[in-house]
């Protein structure tokens, strides 16, 4: 399954012109607002037809303008989660979930149970939408979504509209859900730090047009989004798996290259992968290494480059064998410790959030 | 009719909306002399409906429902027309996602969460037809046992010596018929609400 998008549409002096393919799993689009990113989920799902061009899930057209073809939006197939919900308030919280299932009697889908189970809404079923706090409408929504029988899904900014608890709510099950689907996901943000977590490929827009594509990272580096400043935090994020397990002190010991970073909690069983996520602001430098230390983590490496991102501070590139990592430390410091490429130093990282990768 | 007005996107829209509302603006008398130039008996469609479809509208209660109906009609379409255009459109939008077709969509969402409007206009028109007096008269007369309606009958009667007790049994049937429609529209608009809001 593989979602083709390629589109062109016109809204007054802006211009919408992208292009990108999204595989099963997760693909994130990430852009600001009027980037183009609501239009493009709109147009996948039949709600809007674009100028020219065309969008194929599998190979099979929704639009195609050459050939004529604009499947309507019932017979698309495509699931949409909206970021105010739209549950239907005149329906109990099943009649809601079971909206689309009603409709596509002979489409393939989870089961109902199974759906309820996932999302743990058991207990809201013969509730009305009203009566629901926003992270339990967004979950009544991913589940009518999901049983509607869709080839794929798409997310527009599902999360953007609730406060950072619920939003603490969802993601868990965004991710268990995303994770498990076996269909092309497109996921609409303009957070960054959502994309990174449940994205395994990112399509950056701009003013309307692709700047990035491929994989969360290298799309990330190829959009200069790392060196936006204060809107994204700097830093890096890396797949690695667990390599051991120290359960008196209640840690994880991840394999990052030849180093093992120890983040707290346990984790999940050795060998899982896990995401790690190393903020620059939380990286110091010491050339040598540091004697009595409360920072556990103490990874020996080279620094590759130097980079002034405005300000008092300097943003350093440093390589410690498998991962390369950033330091944010001021100019004075990276002056008065003569850091320069090639110079060994010593990172220590002060935390570490992690993700199920 | 409702529908068409507060969804639909034609040409002579203004014209329609205007032909719908004119009842309302136009003295009732005037509309009474119209419907009686149209459905009379040597009215423009009159005689065909009367050959047709044994249907005559002059002088006779059909027409008096006529009339109460078409001056009640302007009101019923603007209640539900504002209580269509009051339903968010995203939730057709989000309804069509999931497979509904566009008149699927409004019937399982815009409709359902329009009936208080519709009951809103019903009752309307309802007060409408019982108050409506001069299209009636002007178009079926006011015949005892066939054409005349309360507010005419009242009338009658106010004007005969000695017919005001009568008049005062009317007017409380009058009182007592209003009283029990705006106390039933007003049940059923909280049980229709309740169910919407949950």
């Amino acid at each position: 399954m593989t979602l083709q998008v390629d589109i062109r549409r016109a809204i007054g002096s802006f211009t919408l012109d992208v292009g990108f393919s999204a595989p099963a799993g997760v693909t994130a689009v990430l852009g600001r607002s009027g980037a183009g990113k609501s239009t493009v989920v709109a147009a996948v799902a039949g709600l809007t037809r674009p100028d020219s061009g065309r969008i194929a899930l599998d190979g099979e057209a929704l639009f195609d303008s050459g050939a004529r073809v604009n499947l309507s939006p019932a017979k698309r197939r495509v699931g949409v989660v909206f970021q105010e919900s739209r549950l239907f308030p005149h329906l109990s919280v099943r009649s809601n979930l079971l909206f689309g299932r009603k409709r596509r009697r002979d489409a393939a889908g989870p089961a109902f149970d199974d759906v309820v189970e996932t999302l743990g809404v058991g207990h809201l079923l013969d509730r009305r939408p009203r009566s629901l706090s926003g992270g339990e409408r967004q979950r009544i929504a991913i589940g009518r979504a999901l049983l509607s029988g869709p080839r794929a899904l798409l997310f527009d900014e599902p999360l953007a509209a609730l406060d950072a608890e619920r939003k603490a709510e969802v993601l868990p099950f965004l991710e268990a859900l995303t994770q498990a689907t076996a269909l092309p996901v497109l996921y609409v943000t303009h957070a960054l730090e959502e994309a990174r977590r449940l994205a395994d490929r990112l399509v950056v827009l701009e003013a309307g047009v692709v700047v990035a594509e491929g994989a969360v990272e290298a799309a990330i580096a190829q959009a200069g989004l790392a060196t936006a400043g204060d809107r994204f935090a700097e830093g890096v994020t890396v797949d690695a798996r667990i390599a051991r397990l120290d359960e008196v002190y209640e840690l994880t010991g991840v394999a990052l290259g030849a180093h093992l970073v120890w983040v707290p909690g346990l984790l999940g069983p050795v060998g899982e992968a896990v995401r790690l996520r190393l903020l620059a602001r939380d990286v110091a430098l010491a050339l040598d290494p540091p004697g009595r230390v409360s920072t556990r983590n103490v990874l020996p490496g080279v620094v590759r480059t130097l980079k002034r991102t405005g300000g008092p501070y300097v943003l350093v590139s440093v390589d410690v064998g498998g991962a390369v990592l950033k330091a944010e430390i001021t100019r004075r410091a990276a002056d008065e410790l003569a850091l320069a490429p090639g110079r060994v130093v010593h990172a220590l990282v002060k935390s570490v959030a992690t993700a199920r990768a | 009719m409702a529908v068409a007005l507060a969804r639909g996107r034609f040409p002579g829209k203004i014209l329609l909306d205007g032909l719908v509302h004119l009842p309302l603006v136009l003295p009732p008398v005037v509309t009474g002399y119209l419907l009686l130039i149209a459905f009379g008996r040597r009215g423009i469609f009159g005689p065909t409906l009367e050959s047709c479809c044994g249907l005559v509208f002059s002088f006779r209660w059909t027409g008096a429902a006529l009339a109460a109906g078409i001056m009640g009609f302007p009101l019923m379409v603007r209640a539900i027309r504002l209580s269509i255009e009051a339903v968010d459109r995203r939730l057709e939008a989000a309804a069509e996602t999931l497979g509904a077709s566009r008149i699927g969509a409004f019937f399982a969402v815009t409709l359902p969460l329009s009936l208080p409007g519709v009951l809103a206009g019903a009752v309307l028109a309802f007060a409408k037809a019982l108050g409506e007096f001069g299209a009636t008269i002007t178009f079926v007369s006011n015949i005892p046992g066939e054409t005349r309606t309360l507010p005419a009958a009242i009338y009658t009667l106010t004007q005969t010596p000695g017919g005001d007790a009568a008049a005062g049994r009317l007017v409380l049937i009058a009182i007592a018929l209003s009283l029990g429609a705006l106390i039933l529209s007003e049940l059923l608009a909280r049980r229709l609400s309740a169910r919407i809001a949950g």
